[in-house]
């Protein structure tokens, strides 16, 4: 039995194939882990640019009269905030409170949307939202999963306003209008043309750096792939694998499904309040919100350093708080830009202080660590 | 292509060792560092402690991943190597000479009979 030709593999298989990228199973799917280095790669996209496959995320079209309202009975942040060209992070519970997945949703037109979902979320999201649509009573509604031909391609770091223009020229063809890619703002997005190919451009991330995620279908990523290693190879870039893309992002914070998010998890247990617009009128789950909002949450996820030299955290493993356990890792490593352990977990609320000092169990050993404010790692100001 | 010293000898579990009468020392292979990569920590026994062939007694971890580190042998230890705790990247860059692991008092000569040679560790990872 071959268990690697069960993987799934995106479009730019044989460009990792051409890289000698390290190849692994994300969930199914046969994603680079790794080109060369984690540390690298990591470092690159702090310092100049990174250049990642995401073709394994799932999008899903939510289209018709009615797709607002829907959506917003569905998610918990407001749709109705967002202008065409505009894209938010938004959250999808079930009735328990508890998170289904964590996605952007963008709006392409007045009543057109685009979800970007997790992938290792796309059939129960979009087994949900089906189940959903089919319960909803507003109007005109169709929802897609686009996702079986639909690629993507997260550019990000410094460098890459210096250089994605040339590979993506403006003016944009649809949706808002702008001048060149780099006149987009943060969680803005358009359509542009690239060699006689459609994409859509967002500035959006989830590296902590600027960047943008590039959409378009299976059959043109290739050549979108080749054109933007090219111009961005005098400004530094370098192809970055889910290795690093876990690292940039537990720097800074971003929550990954699976970790510190799940279906028995709450938003506001997760500190992620400022996405759920518990006045916008009902939503799936916003009962059960709306009472931890007034009672206060029993858990909440708090980000840590190690304060003394010690094997990386890793996740399950235990929080200490006064010689006692109180929770549990759910993300942790080696921060490449601050070279010692962090991470995230689950504390009570009364651990949750920056500042606390906790300790965390490394196969038996307690090591000392602290509560910081997120996010861990914060670029450098310009003086 | 990782490199293979002939003048050392190997466990199936990406261990090498480096014998001179009745001591030995132990560290990981060239191929066991390339696999990792980056590697951010490294934990080794205590001097004094008594390891059985086969037990795991060392702890490399990359960013990724912890990896535990048999003894190829059984035996006393009676060094580690500090360069490897304060710069784990020399076990990447040195995985034979700079980035050794630990020196052991051996128990059993015979046990290296069991060893590979380099020609059948070169084999076994496809070399």
């Amino acid at each position: 039995m071959n268990f690697a030709a069960m993987l799934k593999r995106t479009p730019l298989h044989a460009a990792h194939q051409k890289l000698a990228a390290k190849l692994i199973d994300f969930g199914g799917w046969e994603m680079p882990v790794q080109y060369t280095s984690i540390t690298d790669e990591h470092l690159t996209v702090r310092r100049a640019a990174g250049i990642f496959d995401i073709s394994h995320m799932g999008e899903v079209t939510v289209g018709g009269a009615g797709a607002e309202a829907f959506l917003n009975s569905v998610l918990t942040n407001d749709v109705r905030k967002l202008a065409a060209g505009q894209g938010q992070y938004t959250l999808m519970c079930h009735a328990g409170g508890g998170v289904i997945d964590d996605l952007y949703a963008y709006r392409l037109a007045a009543s057109d949307f685009l979800l970007v979902i997790n992938a290792s979320r796309i059939e129960a999201d979009v087994a949900w939202l089906q189940a959903q649509a089919a319960k909803f009573n507003g109007g005109g509604l169709n929802v897609h999963d686009v996702s079986p031909h639909s690629a993507a391609i997260a550019v990000q770091g410094p460098q890459v306003k210096e250089f994605i223009n040339t590979v993506i020229s403006g003016p944009s063809t649809s949706v808002l209008k702008a001048l060149a890619v780099t006149d987009l703002k943060k969680n803005q997005i358009a359509g542009f043309t690239f060699e006689n190919h459609n994409v859509l451009v967002a500035r959006t991330g989830y590296t902590g750096e600027d960047g943008f995620e590039l959409l378009g279908a299976d059959t043109m990523i290739e050549l979108l792939w080749t054109r933007l290693l090219a111009a961005g190879q005098p400004f530094g870039l370098k192809p970055a694998g889910l290795g690093a893309r876990d690292t940039l992002r537990t720097e800074v914070c971003y929550p990954l499904f699976g970790h510190e998010l799940n279906e028995s998890i709450t938003p506001l247990e997760a500190g992620l309040g400022a996405f759920v617009a518990l006045d916008k009128g009902d939503f799936v789950g916003r009962a059960v919100l709306d009472q931890q909002k007034t009672d206060g949450v029993k858990r909440r996820l708090v980000a840590f350093k190690m304060t003394d030299k010690s094997a990386p955290p890793r996740p399950h493993y235990p929080i200490l708080a006064n010689g006692v356990a109180v929770g549990e890792v759910v993300s942790g490593t080696q921060s490449p830009s601050l070279n010692l352990g962090i991470g995230m977990g689950y504390v009570p609320p009364e651990f949750a202080k920056p500042d606390t000092k906790i300790e965390i169990e490394i196969r038996g050993k307690r090591c000392a660590a602290v509560v910081v404010p997120k996010p861990i790692y914060r670029k450098p100001t310009q003086p | 292509m990782s490199h293979v010293p002939s003048d050392l000898k190997y466990t199936k579990s990406h261990e090498w060792v480096r014998v001179s009468g009745d001591t030995a020392i132990v560290g990981i292979t060239d191929h066991a560092q390339h696999e990792l990569t980056d590697i951010v920590f490294v934990e080794l026994p205590a001097v004094g402690r008594k390891v059985k062939v086969g037990e795991a007694c060392a702890v490399v971890e990359s960013v990724k991943t912890a990896s535990d580190v048999y003894s190829p042998v059984s035996g006393e230890i009676i060094e580690v190597n500090p360069a490897a705790v304060d710069n784990p990247a020399l076990v990447n860059s040195e995985p034979h000479t700079g980035g050794w692991f630990y020196k052991i008092k051996l128990a059993n000569a015979a046990e290296l009979a069991a060893l590979l040679s380099a020609e059948d560790y070169e084999k076994q990872i496809g070399g």
